[in-house]
């Protein structure tokens, strides 16, 4: 992935690079019990129309009381991304849609709740965030007949309000964002966030995480160009690909001689492309006023004191804690895998039971994809499986083999299996013998290797294992045959 | 009458069970049943109501019911409440359960609520027995029950001129004897108003004292609920049932409030009453001169009278009509013929929104949704609402400070006593001015109540209206308290 552009030698007036700037909107519904303002269940995927009551189908007379659980995971939220939790109002955004009861949203305007975080990308990238607010979800359109699914040229909608007055907490990025790639790691991160606090399950394919990206490109030094809003993103891979055609889109026009207008547009995952939904001109006025339905918010510094206290350790700490622990960096694949899976606590464990982290880490790493945060297999057993390597016992492969054993059975002794497997350590006299027999079988594969050749160790190797019937171990040939060499 | 005794009772009722007081200590006493008195209700609904036009429903089979319910009761020896088989109606943009809630709009056609609102399960579980939806301006926009959709209300004292607005049914239900008490809304002063012109007591309460929850919402930040009756007493006992936190309303007030029926007990010597010197002119002479006793009365009485200055009083009218409508615009928004309610077929869903609101509302709901719609527009907010939003805190300094040196005052409730129907013409401004002297109050979230002080021109009642700062209701209640026994004394002599 590139992250500048370099100009082409089509515009000479320009001889500079472009420099694309993402700032990006992340809509979470947070995993309450209830819904914002009322107390309909807030559940997904239920018979459509079940989780509705007076309130959320903005009936006469129905009155919203906020949710104290919805204020509470948009606090952990805040805190999570070092944001000023701060007294904060709701306003009324004023738009007429069908899926919108009352005819109004009620959102956070001037005064949201947090303000002022930031977000580490796992490489130490800071990335601004301006303000994370709570808000509202809609009810779901279902727009029948007519194309693409829009409400334009439909012969009927359906509307689905269980989703209507679901808590949402709108996350909005400043304009740090100067990669596709960096656009990735912020959602992935921004997940791994929201998931370790457990404010939302966060999946993107399901809607419960929606991510809209302003796009803009310009030459370094000079005022930001003009942005356009992308809508419709519904994957992290969608989101790099439609960033990236986005930036290509602008330049392109840029460097026609044509100007970008502000407008918002939609991604068609089928075409690869964006497509202009609405232009500025075109944009709602909202007639934003302060909700006088509700009081203003003001957590108590005790509140936000004990959401502190009670905040888990986030994704970037335990990648450290992991990587200190095991050797490799925090933002290794291993690191990152296990910490996302929630895998990280299980490998400190086999540690904290006297077995070898480093293996333990690649282990689960490679074999535990379809476990959860709590492995079925005993991290007592897993040690006891890394300490049969260490120790010689077991060869790579072979511990491989016993480790499947475990993940297929929920655990088991591991010693006991390798015996049942015939998996016996080979004394290293019987290994340098073969060893020995392999150098003598393949004299001209020796001398290149004497002769520097890298590539003949593997051929040698290869002799040894398949001699030993895949029991020797492939690190002690190696060594065995270097030692020989020198 | 006694001072400690403030309950007047009518002796031309054979029953002697007029006021709610009394009917609730019968049927509670088991000497009246609920039932008779529904039934004399209904009969006196019956002779004028055709002529009044007091009810959009009357809800007679199910206030017999209700009644029987509270006679079987009293019958196993249970007590049904401090309301016992006080007969009520509810404005009708109250919600009730599968009953049909209009607002007087056309556009709720056929609506029926699936919930109660909190003032009416407050009532049925204090024993009260609701008998009817009244009429009012629709969607509470108006001043005289002219802008109903289904035609308005006549003043029971003289059915030729108007009972006052919005809540100009519930006003005239009391005034009429159709009901013990009722309940009305007062957005800029739509029940204080009718209650002066039809010659009741009405009270607004301090926003957040009576919950909100199921009253269809004209301007949520205005919107209070408060009763209508014929006795101070009434007022006291039916706003300590109605009134108090409730968790479905958030501005509702968390604190518990003193009982207002002890309140009246006190009398008020000492009361610091205020006259406001820059009070905006225009009131008739009758009306001054009505008010003029009432400041005597309360200084006989041993209040105090003292001069303040409410300097932002005059702004309250021009900053209601942004702030209210403003509110409107996005509260009228939901009406749009989809879900509930009216619906004008058309060709396409676009066509049937614009067809279903030319049909359903009347002229003045549109003129208050462009009003308030173009209020909050972009480029004209800092101007109108925005400014609006300033002037309202003005107002509600200037009464606070007033509030420093009067523990309540003392102003006309309405400009003129009840006027013609069409007097006021097609002049929406005439309208607005009805509610110079009851608007500021809502702005500041106060307390106010008017009391029939006596009759001015042609013998129509004119109603002194008592202010008092937030929660200020108990010594709003005295002063109250103390010009209806100066009222009684006037009658007996």
């Amino acid at each position: 992935m590139t992250t500048t552009v370099e100009d082409s030698t089509t515009a000479p007036h320009d001889p500079t690079t472009w420099q694309l700037v993402v700032g990006l909107e992340v809509h979470v519904e947070l995993a309450t019990a209830t819904k914002l303002f009322s107390a309909s269940a807030n559940r997904f995927g239920d018979e459509p129309n079940t989780n509705i009551d007076p309130v959320t189908l903005g009936l006469p007379g129905a009155l919203p009381v906020l949710n104290e659980q919805a204020v509470e995971l948009a606090m952990r939220i805040g805190t999570a991304l070092n944001c000023t939790i701060q007294p904060c109002t709701f306003h009324r955004k004023n738009y007429f849609y069908p899926d919108m009861p009352k005819a109004y949203q009620i959102s956070q305007y001037d005064q949201p709740l947090n303000v002022d975080g930031h977000l580490e990308l796992p490489d130490g990238t800071r990335i601004g965030i301006e303000r994370a607010h709570l808000e509202e979800d809609t009810g779901k359109s279902t727009h029948v007949g007519g194309t693409g699914g829009r409400i334009h040229g439909s012969e009927y909608s359906l509307i689905d309000f269980n989703r209507a007055g679901v808590p949402l907490v709108e996350i909005v990025s400043r304009p740090d964002i100067r990669t596709a790639e960096q656009a990735r790691q912020y959602v992935t991160e921004l997940r791994a966030i929201l998931l370790a606090v457990g404010a939302s399950d966060a999946k993107m394919e399901e809607g419960s995480m929606r991510v809209d990206a302003n796009v803009s490109v310009h030459h370094p030094g000079e005022p930001l160009g003009t942005r356009c809003e992308i809508k419709n993103v519904n994957s992290v891979r969608s989101l790099g690909r439609a960033i990236e055609y986005e930036m290509r889109r602008q330049i392109d026009l840029l460097e026609g001689g044509d100007r970008i207008r502000q407008e918002t547009r939609h991604w068609n995952e089928n075409d690869g492309r964006t497509h202009t939904l609405r232009s500025k001109e075109d944009a709602d006025d909202y007639r934003y006023f302060l909700e006088p339905d509700l009081v203003p918010l003001a957590p108590s510094a005790e509140w936000i004191e004990r959401v502190r206290e009670a905040m888990p350790l986030l994704p970037a700490a335990r990648r450290k804690r992991l990587a200190d622990a095991t050797g490799v960096e925090p933002d290794s694949e291993a690191a990152m895998v296990v910490v996302d899976r929630g895998q990280d606590d299980y490998v400190l464990a086999v540690g904290h039971l006297g077995g070898d982290l480093g293996r333990a880490l690649v282990h689960v790493k490679e074999a535990y994809a379809e476990q959860g945060p709590e492995p079925a297999v005993p991290a007592q057993d897993l040690a006891l499986l890394t300490n049969l390597e260490s120790d010689g016992r077991l060869t790579a492969t072979q511990a491989k083999t016993v480790l499947a054993e475990l993940v297929a059975n929920d655990g088991g002794d591991a010693e006991a299996i390798a015996a049942a497997k015939g998996f016996e350590a080979m004394d290293s006299s019987a290994l340098e013998t073969m060893v020995d027999q392999a150098i003598a079988a393949n004299p001209d594969v020796w001398a290149k290797f004497v002769g520097g050749e890298g590539k003949a160790m593997g051929a040698l190797v290869g002799a040894v294992m398949k001699a030993s019937k895949g029991q020797a171990d492939g690190r002690a040939v190696t060594a065995l045959l270097n030692a020989k060499r020198a | 009458m006694m001072a400690d005794d403030p309950i007047p009772t009518n002796d031309a009722d054979p029953a002697g069970t007029t006021t709610a007081f009394d009917v609730a200590a019968a049927v509670r006493a088991g000497t009246v049943t609920a039932a008779s008195l529904v039934e004399r209700d209904l009969a006196a609904i019956a002779a004028r109501e055709p002529e009044l036009h007091a009810f959009n429903l009357v809800l007679a089979d199910r206030a017999r019911a209700e009644a029987a319910a509270v006679d079987a009761l009293v019958a196993a020896g249970n007590d049904p409440g401090p309301l016992a088989g006080v007969t009520v109606a509810l404005k009708d943009n109250m919600c009730t359960h599968g009953v049909l809630t209009t607002c007087s709009s056309k556009i709720l056609e056929g609506w029926k609520p699936p919930y109660d609102a909190t003032v009416v399960t407050r009532l049925r579980a204090a024993g009260a027995v609701v008998i009817g939806k009244t009429n009012l301006d629709e969607f509470a926009m108006g001043s005289s029950t002219e802008n109903s959709a289904f035609g308005p209300t006549r003043n029971p004292h003289d059915p030729s001129r108007v009972p006052g607005g919005s809540s100009g049914g519930s006003a005239a239900a009391v005034a009429a004897g159709f009901s013990r008490v009722s309940l009305g809304s007062d957005t800029g002063g739509s029940i204080r108003q009718p209650a002066a012109l039809c010659g009741v007591v009405g009270v607004k309460p301090t926003y957040g004292y009576v919950s909100r929850y199921g009253l269809v919402a004209f301007a949520s930040s205005l919107d209070q609920i408060g009763p209508f009756t014929t006795t101070v007493a009434d007022a006291a006992l039916l706003l300590d049932v109605i009134g108090g936190h409730d968790p479905m309303d958030s501005t509702s007030i968390p604190q518990a409030q003193p009982s207002l029926l002890r309140a009246i007990e006190q009398d008020v010597e000492g009361l610091r009453v205020g006259r406001i010197t820059d009070l905006p002119a225009g009131a008739d002479d009758d009306v001054v001169e009505r008010l003029e006793l009432a400041f005597d009365a309360l200084r006989d009485a041993g209040a105090k009278i003292v001069d303040v200055r409410v300097p932002a009083f005059s702004f309250g009218l021009t900053a209601y009509y942004l702030i209210a409508p403003a509110e409107a615009s996005s509260n009228l928004a939901r009406y749009d013929g989809v879900r509930y309610g009216l619906r004008i077929e058309s060709p396409d869903t676009n066509a049937m929104y614009s067809a279903t609101r030319e049909a359903g509302f009347g002229e003045e709901v549109k003129r208050r949704i462009m009003l308030g719609t173009y209020a909050l527009s972009a480029g004209y907010y800092d101007a109108y609402y925005g400014k609006a939003l300033k002037v309202r805190r003005l107002i509600a300094d200037d009464f606070d400070r007033a509030y420093q040196d009067a523990d309540v005052l003392l102003t006309p409730a309405s400009p003129s006593v009840a006027f013609p129907f069409g007097s006021k013409g097609d002049n929406p401004l005439a309208m607005y001015l009805c509610d110079v002297y009851t608007i500021p109050t809502n702005l500041a979230g106060h307390p106010g109540m008017s009391v029939p002080f006596g009759t001015g021109a042609d013998g129509l009642p004119v109603g002194a209206q008592i202010l008092a700062p937030a929660l200020g209701e108990p010594q709003m209640f005295r002063a109250a308290a103390a010009l209806e026994r100066a009222m009684t004394k006037e009658l007996a002599r």
